[in-house]
């Protein structure tokens, strides 16, 4: 024997069945849990511990000290336990009209970029899901093919592309279009580029899915009962691409409204959205507790409307 | 009864040199690059017709009756639809409605709405799409459920929707792809005859498309036996069973027992087959219209053929075998009868006891004859 295994005896048949019949049950019992942990497990270690912290720290107040700010729960005296929840921060976003702007700026920016992706994004996905088959594959390769360069490298090529004697300007000032460089990095409109140039591949691929996966026979159908290609389009199509569009939308939404990167890159010093007043405030001002009222205060924005929102969709869901 | 004065009235307008049809087809191909669904099929459909598209899966039904819809446009010949060339026509302009193989009802939409859709293309005032939606669910008795949607249907309910949605805009001719091909078996026999009734009742003129040869027989006025893109045979149930035109048509209807021979006398009355197979003459009861010599082959259908245990006198019209299996179906019996060349023989026999005095069994030795008129010459 090269292995070094000991030679264990022949079993018995039956104990041996018993046994692999008992492993069954139980991988029958907790096998199921088993699978769906790890998930539940990340999700609490990377997602809801972490937010529970900034909560706590949200309620806190700042010091000049590791950490920047005081304890929630201490000894006052002797046997007492204090906890001091201290609601003032959460005021101060009421009081300053600087945190306000920025939520309503962000708003204003995600929900016109994700208006960008879908009137882009519709077409794009459309062309593709109606491509034929042997090219479906590369087009969607190509939508996703700017995921395998650094995203930071690529909203420094669009810093390249749209600066003052960048590639944009050169070769407007060289077809005679304009005479003067227009301004266009550092405003408003390169972080829309930015954003709907970032988050399309978003909107295109749950778009694809539902327009790949749609029956074409109804298309027929509308045709053969007197429709026209366009309204065909418009009272088949259209609604039954909804779910996509919906799906796309959040996608790039939610991620858009604390986008920080974009804005502190490609935006100007005017460009007011809340992860960048968040940075400002955490890193600039050091003021870790009022930063996580920000924090918490754009989760619960974000995150209430959509709970409310697929809470409906269920419902309609059971019900058609 | 009637009395015998009054004659009754025969549907048959393809009898009438008078007759004008409502669909013709003329010289009708399609390609697929290399590939020929339809070969120059030449056909004329007439109104208030109820006409079958019948043959195996790929037989090239299914791209007629969508060149009929205008969603393939022919490569060759043209389709006319109540003296209208339809070439240039696009789908949603011709005066036909398709009923899809899988329906095809929109899911976002109720029942009414589906039904309702296509007379909304035609800006039909509201009150009248209401009315006629009405109509056509009550006939197809799917009102009560007019508020659903078809992911709520089963599949008989799905069926009916779609077609009240194809009736609804009454046009001159339905096109029925497979309509009942997702039915189980009991459903799909109880639908045919309220689809003829259906039929019956709007006048409207009715071209499906199945591979079910008995639905074919028990639905159409006329059917068209389609093989490898051309039409081989068109008649009537009747004319398609009990006279085969070609080979492939006696082998795909029904079942057929064919033997091989030359012609040894062709006469007005009848022509007299050589056949080496079964060592006997065969005499058919009809003029078989070829030179003497000519191969040919003589086709039995096997309800036809009786079956006794003594020898004939002549050996005419005669098989000589030896029972090899038996499919016993309730009503009637197959008996599988193994010549001497090794080929099999089918004949069926009615049931009519319980037990027959002259039940036969495995391995019996048995003689097969029919009577020349009950036999068929084909040209090969």
């Amino acid at each position: 024997m090269t292995n070094g295994l000991p030679l264990r005896p022949p079993h018995p048949q039956a104990p041996k069945m018993r046994a692999s019949g008992g492993l069954r049950a139980f991988s029958r019992r907790w096998g199921r849990a088993l699978v769906g942990l790890p998930p539940y497990a990340w999700l609490a270690l990377f997602f809801l511990i972490p937010f529970l912290i900034v909560l706590k720290i949200s309620f806190s107040e700042t010091q000049a000290a590791v950490p920047p700010y005081q304890p929630l729960i201490g000894w006052a005296e002797d046997a007492v336990l204090q906890i001091r929840l201290n609601l003032g921060n959460y005021r101060y976003l009421f009081e300053d009209e600087l945190y306000f702007d920025a939520y309503l700026n962000s708003l204003k920016i995600a929900g016109l970029s994700t208006l960008c992706c879908l009137l882009i994004g519709y077409p794009m996905a459309y062309a593709i899901a109606r491509a034929p088959r042997t090219i479906r594959t590369p087009l969607l390769m190509l939508v996703v093919l700017p995921f395998w360069t650094s995203f930071l490298i690529r909203v420094y090529a669009w810093m390249g592309i749209l600066k003052n004697e960048g590639l944009l300007n050169a070769f407007l000032l060289w077809t005679g279009l304009i005479d003067q460089p227009l301004q266009m990095l550092e405003t408003d409109f390169a972080v829309y580029v930015g954003i709907v140039y970032s988050y399309l591949p978003f909107m295109v691929l749950p778009l694809y899915a539902t327009l790949e996966k749609m029956d074409l026979s109804l298309l027929e159908a509308a045709a053969d009962l007197g429709c026209r290609p366009f309204r065909a389009f418009r009272s088949v199509t259209l609604p039954l691409s909804i779910p996509g569009m919906i799906a796309g939308s959040m996608l790039v939404f939610i991620p858009a409204v604390g986008e920080f990167v974009i804005p502190d890159l490609l935006g100007g010093p005017d460009t007011l959205m809340i992860g960048r007043v968040l940075w400002s405030e955490f890193f600039d001002n050091r003021d870790w507790p009022v930063a996580s009222a920000v924090a918490v205060a754009m989760l619960v924005l974000l995150v209430a409307p959509i709970m409310i929102f697929q809470h409906t969709q269920n419902k309609s869901g059971e019900t058609s | 009864m009637a009395p015998p004065s009054v004659k009754q009235h025969v549907f048959a307008p393809w009898n009438d040199p008078d007759a004008k049809p409502l669909i013709r087809i003329e010289g009708v191909s399609k390609s697929f690059g290399d590939f020929s669904a339809v070969n120059k099929v030449d056909l004329d459909i007439y109104p208030g017709e109820f006409f079958s598209l019948l043959g195996a899966s790929g037989c090239g039904k299914t791209t007629l009756l969508r060149m009929l819809a205008g969603f393939e446009i022919p490569s060759e010949g043209s389709i006319s639809i109540d003296g209208v060339d339809m070439t240039d026509i696009p789908p949603y302009e011709r005066p036909v409605n398709m009923m899809f193989q899988s329906y095809a009802l929109f899911p976002h939409m109720t029942v009414e709405q589906n039904v309702a859709f296509g007379l909304k293309q035609d800006r039909m005032p509201k009150a009248r799409i209401a009315e006629r939606v009405k109509a056509v669910l009550d006939l197809v008795q799917m009102s009560s459920l007019a508020a659903r949607k078809p992911q709520q249907l089963s599949g008989g309910q799905r069926q009916r929707v779609a077609l009240a949605r194809c009736l609804a805009k009454e046009p001159k001719v339905l096109l029925l792809d497979e309509p009942l091909a997702a039915l189980d078996k009991k459903l799909r026999e109880q639908t045919q005859l309220e689809l003829v009734n259906i039929q019956d009742r709007v006048g409207i003129t009715f071209v499906m498309v199945t591979h079910d040869q008995e639905e074919a027989m028990t639905m159409s006025a006329r059917i068209g036996v389609m093989n490898a893109g051309s039409i081989e045979q068109v008649g009537t149930p009747v004319e398609i069973y009990e006279y085969p035109a070609t080979t492939f048509v006696a082998d795909f209807i029904g079942t057929a027992n064919m033997f091989d021979g030359v012609v040894a006398l062709d006469e007005q009355s009848h022509t007299v087959v050589d056949c080496q197979e079964l060592d006997a003459r065969l005499v058919v009861g009809h003029s078989s219209g070829v030179a003497v010599g000519a191969p040919v082959t003589v086709m039995v259908r096997p309800e036809k053929m009786m079956v006794q245990r003594e020898p004939p006198e002549e050996r005419v019209n005669c098989a000589h075998g030896v029972v090899s299996d038996i499919a016993y179906l309730g009503d009637i019996s197959i008996y599988h009868v193994r010549l001497a060349s090794g080929r099999k023989v089918q004949v069926a026999l009615t049931n009519l006891r319980h037990t027959s005095e002259q039940r036969l069994t495995w391995d019996d030795e048995v003689y097969l004859t029919w009577h020349p008129a009950n036999s068929l010459v084909l040209v090969q």
